[in-house]
């Protein structure tokens, strides 16, 4: 159905991409800006087209650019990994109407989900739980005020076209809601273009923990187990596990259960995750949202599943049957950290020259790694230098072997982030898996300049 | 006294919230930098007014570069 495809994303998501198409038997086409010209993908890819500057807008997100790139490549189908374009409706709608196969779910699921308001309503509506919060976009603080007071604070504020965790404001009482609510306003129309926002309960000490589902071309939803993604900075994952050993098994077949409802509610084809988030106190699950596209986090399903999610991707797209049981169950356990370039003080952005690059070898260890010794980190993207992934037989073992591929994995150039990360899997919480969201805040409290 | 507030680390200038002349207090964001897709204020490290700026919206900055100065 198509013989090549065109991987519109860079550095470590493109080069996991790459492999897999080239796996297939497929012709992989990178993309790259003036800036990646030196990373490994655009080495590792049978063809390579500039797309133009380094900024996001000039390369990455230039629709037009990418397919005419396509063209140019002769690619027959696109693979848009995650960030950049890949929840973006009306290119993946061009995409197709290039001729092209979109590899992702139909451009009105894409939409549908995209807007969280929307998201919250269909999900409540096919019995999923979702938390308190208002069903249409808050504009004023009056209406804000009244829509608190129902939920109960402390209430979060979020972007309606948002996600990633950019610019959701947390309001503990009446007096923060007019400033938390211009902030989250501005903050969305400037990151994502639409003002628009809405509220939903906050919860103090919570769980982050999602559902890795493959909708197969005809129609029949899959399950491929769960994840816990709970140790995050800034609302932004950092060390995700698959299994979440924390749940219940009652707690965990439900959560399947309602991830494939959610799924096949919007008849939801190729690999897509549905969010939760679990709230501590009151053991209470609520539908977060659902990401239409791979994960930055898939390699810990495969790890523990063996399935290749990729390559179930393009099987999908290209209408073949796949093998697998309603349910895959998955073996042992398995850990990714994201080394950022970033201290691991303020988790501030540390670009520069990469001047020495040692990966950690050892049993049950995958790097999924963006760069190599002597390229340079710039600051036009995300900081996501590597993905340090390990499988061990149980969650104890697989902490270990993690905590010394920590300590072996040597990056000089830009500051990374691995004292952090080591210091989150030698903590108490960690260990015994009682942690929250909140963790990073408590070992990094913001603090006020001396 | 006379202070020169600089970046931290090499970004683009998303904002520059002051204009020369205005009065700051410590710690008061003086412009927003982006880097890697983080947002990162630049604060006055003094009281006082800002009485120069080295940067407009759009501008790449290296670290260490001047973003203002303070009287």
């Amino acid at each position: 159905m198509f013989d090549s495809v065109l991987v519109a994303n860079r550095g470590e998501i493109a080069r996991r991409v790459i492999k897999s198409v080239q796996a297939s038997g497929r012709r992989a086409v990178a993309v790259y800006s003036e800036a990646d010209v030196a990373l490994p993908f655009v080495e590792e890819a049978d063809e390579a087209v500039c797309l133009g500057g380094a900024a996001p807008k000039d390369s990455y997100l230039d629709v037009q650019k990418i397919l005419a790139a396509a063209a140019i490549a002769d690619a027959g189908a696109v693979h848009p990994g995650y960030g950049f374009l890949s929840e973006n409706a009306d290119f993946a709608q061009s995409v197709l109407d290039a001729g092209l196969v979109w590899i992702g779910p139909d451009p009105s699921v894409i939409r549908s989900m995209g807007n969280k308001i929307n998201a919250r309503n269909l999900m409540q509506g096919a019995g999923v739980p979702v938390f308190a919060g208002t069903e249409d976009s808050v504009e004023t603080v009056e209406a804000a005020a009244v829509a608190a007071e129902q939920i109960g604070y402390p209430v979060m504020i979020k972007a309606a076209a948002g996600g990633g965790g950019i610019g959701m404001q947390v309001v503990r009482g009446p007096s923060e809601l007019g400033g938390a609510l211009e902030i989250a306003q501005s903050g969305a129309l400037r990151s994502f273009g639409s003002a628009e926002v809405f509220l939903e309960r906050y919860v103090d000490s919570a769980r982050h923990i999602e559902v890795q589902v493959l909708g197969l071309a005809d129609g029949k939803v899959i399950c491929l187990g769960e994840r816990d993604c709970s140790v995050q900075r800034r609302h932004q994952k950092v060390i995700e596990e698959a299994p979440a050993a924390m749940l219940l098994p009652e707690q965990r077949s439900r959560l399947h259960q309602a991830a494939v409802v959610a799924a096949e509610s919007v008849g939801y084809r190729g690999a897509g995750t549905v969010e939760f988030l679990y709230d501590v106190d009151r053991g209470e699950f609520s539908f977060l949202e659902m990401n239409t596209r791979l994960q930055v986090e898939h390699p810990v399903t495969e790890l523990v599943t063996g399935v290749d999610l990729v390559d179930a991707q393009l099987r999908v797209a290209a209408g073949e049957t796949i093998d697998l049981p309603p349910r895959v169950e998955g073996t042992g356990h398995a850990i990714e950290l994201r080394i950022y370039a970033e201290d691991s003080e303020r988790f501030f952005p540390s670009p520069g020259t990469i001047t020495a690059w040692r990966e950690p070898v050892g049993e049950g260890i995958r790097i999924d790694a963006g760069y190599r010794e002597g390229n340079v980190v710039t600051p036009h993207y995300d900081p996501l230098l590597a993905k340090l992934c390990v499988w061990g037989k149980t969650r104890h073992e697989a902490i270990a072997r993690t905590r010394q591929a920590a300590v072996d994995f040597v990056i000089e150039g830009p500051r990374t982030n691995l004292d952090f990360l080591r210091e989150v899997l030698a903590t108490d919480e960690f260990v015994e898996d009682t942690h929250d969201t909140g963790l990073a805040a408590r070992l990094r409290p913001s603090k006020k300049k001396e | 006294m006379s202070e020169i507030v600089s970046a931290e680390m090499v970004a683009s200038v998303w904002k520059v919230v002051v204009d020369v002349g205005d009065t700051v207090e410590e710690d008061e964001p003086l412009a927003i930098l982006e880097s890697m897709k983080m947002e990162i204020p630049v604060l006055a490290t003094i009281a006082g007014t800002v009485s120069e700026l080295f940067v407009s919206p759009g501008d790449i900055v290296q670290a260490g570069a001047d973003i203002a100065r303070i009287d």
